[in-house]
C-alpha cells in the first residue's frame, strides 16, 4: 500500500462501495426472480438462493476491465475520493428510499446520479458532460422499457397462440422449467454487469487514493468482495420490490413469465454486447408490462407503472441532490461525518421498513388484499384504486397484520 | 437529435431482440405443444416419435442459445 495518501478514507470509500453493491443486489433480485416467485415456479427462498449463487458466478465470469460507470458522464479530472464517497452515499440513500417505497428503480442510475451531484458540487456545471448524461442515461431510460415491452408482448402473444390448446396443467408444469432457466440467465447477466460497476468504482478509488497504479487491472480481492456483497444482497431479497414487480403490474402465469424473462435476458445481453448500458430494472419492468400487453384479456395496472416511470425520471436528480449535499457536508465536516450520515439514514430507513414488513412469507399475497404487504404499496404509491377490500389474505400474514395494526 | 439518440444502436438491439427474445420462448412453446398438445398421445398412451423429435429439436436450439449466451458473457464479449 505504498503511496497511499489517506488510508482510512480509502478504506471508508471501499466499504461504502461494497455497501452500494449490496443494495444493488437486493434491489435487483426482483428483476430476475419476481416472475418466478409470482407464478410459484420457485418458492421465494429457493429463488433468492438460486439468484444469489448465479450473481456470484456471474461476477467471476468476466474479468474484462470493469467499465467505470461514470465514464463519459463526469469529467474524469474532478474525481477525488471525496467525490466518489459522496456519490456512493447518494446512490445508496436513493436505493434505500425506493426500496422502502417498493419501487423498482435503477441502481445504476442512482449511482450515476449520486456521482453527478457530487461532481456538480465539487466543480460546478463544467464537471458534468451533459450530452453524455442525456445520451447514456436519460434516453436509454426511456427507450429500454419500450423495447422490452415490444419484445415481451410479441413473445407472450406467440407463446400463448402456440400453446392455446395445451391444458393449463401441462403448460404450467413445463413452462416452469423454461421460466427457471430464463430467470437464471438474467441473474447471471446481472452479476456480470452490475458487480463490475462496483468493481470499477473501487478501482477508481484505489487509483485516486494512490494504492494501485493508473493502469492496474482489478485486483482479485476486489472481484471476490464485490461478488460476495452482491450475492449477499441478492440473498437478502428486496421483497418489497419483488412484490411490486411480480404482483403489482400484471397477474402473471408461467407462459407470461418465460416470455418476460426471455425478453429481459435478450435485451440486456444484446445491449451490453454492443456496449450500451441499459438499466436491468427498466428492461425487466418493461418485460413484465409487455407480458400483460401480449396476453389477451390480461389487465395491466398502468397507474402503478406510471408512478414507476415518474420515479425513474426522478432517480438521477434525487440521487444527485443527496450526492451534492453529501459533498457539501464533506467540505464542512469531513468525509467521516458523511459516512456517519449514511449509517444513520440507512438505519432509519430499515427501521421504517420494519413497520410494514414484506418478506418471503407475504410477498405473494393478493395485491388488493387486506394483507399488510398490500398496505405498503398502497401507501407508498399513494394509490387510490386499490382500496377495495378483498378476502383471501394468507394465513401466514395474520399475526403480522395484528402487529401492524397495534398502535 | 442524432447526438442524443443512437438510432443504429436501437436498431441493433430491437431487431435481434425481437427475433431471439420472442423467438426462443416461442420455440420452447412449440416443444411443449409437441409433447402435450392435442394428438400428442396415441390411444395406447404413447407419444409419436415425430412429436418427440420436434420437441427435442426445439429444446436443443433453446439450450444451445442459452449456452452461447453464457459463453459470450464469459469471454467478456459484452
Amino acid at each position: 500500500m505504498r503511496g497511499v495518501t489517506e488510508p482510512v478514507l480509502l478504506v471508508t470509500v471501499v466499504v461504502t462501495a461494497l455497501a452500494f453493491d449490496f443494495t444493488n443486489g437486493f434491489h435487483d433480485t426482483g428483476n430476475a426472480m419476481a416472475t418466478s416467485i409470482a407464478t410459484r415456479a420457485l418458492r421465494p427462498k429457493q429463488a433468492v438462493i438460486l439468484s444469489a449463487a448465479l450473481n456470484m458466478v456471474g461476477a467471476f465470469l468476466s474479468l474484462t476491465v470493469a467499465a467505470t460507470i461514470a465514464k463519459g458522464i463526469v469529467d474524469a479530472g474532478v474525481i477525488t475520493l471525496n467525490v466518489v464517497l459522496s456519490g456512493l452515499v447518494g446512490g445508496i440513500v436513493w436505493n434505500l428510499v425506493t426500496w422502502v417505497l417498493a419501487i423498482p428503480s435503477s441502481s445504476s442510475h442512482a449511482l450515476v446520479g449520486g456521482v453527478v451531484g457530487a461532481a456538480l458540487a465539487a466543480s460546478g456545471p463544467d464537471g458534468v458532460l451533459w450530452t453524455g448524461l442525456v445520451a447514456k442515461v436519460l434516453i436509454p431510460a426511456l427507450a429500454a422499457p419500450l423495447v422490452a415491452i415490444a419484445v415481451s408482448s410479441l413473445g407472450t402473444r406467440l407463446v400463448m397462440r402456440t400453446t392455446k390448446d395445451v391444458s393449463q396443467h401441462d403448460n404450467d408444469r413445463m413452462f416452469r422449467w423454461g421460466q427457471i432457466g430464463s430467470a437464471s440467465l438474467v441473474s447471471l447477466a446481472h452479476g456480470t454487469n452490475d458487480a463490475q460497476k462496483s468493481m470499477g468504482i473501487i478501482l477508481l478509488a484505489l487509483i485516486a487514493g494512490g494504492a494501485v497504479s493508473a493502469d492496474s487491472s482489478v485486483p482479485l480481492w476486489v472481484v471476490a468482495s464485490c461478488a460476495l456483497a452482491m450475492a449477499l444482497g441478492t440473498y437478502t431479497g428486496g421483497w418489497r420490490v419483488i412484490r411490486t414487480l411480480g404482483k403489482g403490474l400484471v397477474h402473471l402465469e408461467s407462459r407470461q413469465g418465460i416470455a418476460a424473462e426471455a425478453s429481459t435476458a435478450t435485451v440486456i445481453l444484446l445491449s451490453s454486447h454492443f456496449g450500451y448500458s441499459l438499466s436491468t430494472t427498466h428492461v425487466a419492468t418493461g418485460s413484465v408490462l409487455g407480458s400483460g400487453v401480449g396476453k389477451k384479456g390480461a389487465s395491466v395496472r398502468w397507474s402503478v407503472a406510471g408512478r414507476m416511470f415518474v420515479a425513474w425520471l426522478v432517480t438521477v436528480p434525487a440521487a444527485a441532490s443527496v450526492g451534492a449535499a453529501c459533498y457539501g457536508l464533506d467540505r464542512l465536516a469531513g468525509p467521516y461525518v458523511v459516512f456517519a450520515f449514511l449509517v444513520v439514514v440507512a438505519g432509519a430507513l430499515v427501521a421504517w421498513s420494519r413497520m410494514r414488513p414484506i418478506n418471503h412469507k407475504n410477498v405473494n399475497d393478493d395485491w388488493d388484499g387486506d394483507s399488510p404487504a398490500a398496505e405498503v404499496i398502497v401507501e407508498s404509491l399513494m394509490s387510490d384504486d386499490s382500496a377495495a377490500p378483498a378476502s383471501g389474505s394468507d394465513e401466514l400474514t395474520k399475526p403480522v397484520a395484528k402487529e401492524v395494526g397495534a398502535p | 437529435m442524432t447526438d442524443y439518440v443512437e438510432w443504429g444502436a436501437l436498431a441493433r438491439i430491437v431487431v435481434p431482440g425481437l427475433v431471439l427474445g420472442a423467438g426462443l420462448p416461442t420455440l420452447f412453446a412449440v416443444g411443449v405443444r409437441a409433447l402435450a398438445g392435442p394428438g400428442s398421445k396415441t390411444d395406447a398412451g404413447r407419444r409419436p416419435p415425430a412429436r418427440v423429435a420436434i420437441a427435442a429439436a426445439s429444446l436443443a436450439v433453446v439450450v444451445a442459445a442459452i449456452v452461447t449466451a453464457i459463453i459470450i458473457i464469459g469471454t467478456g464479449g459484452h
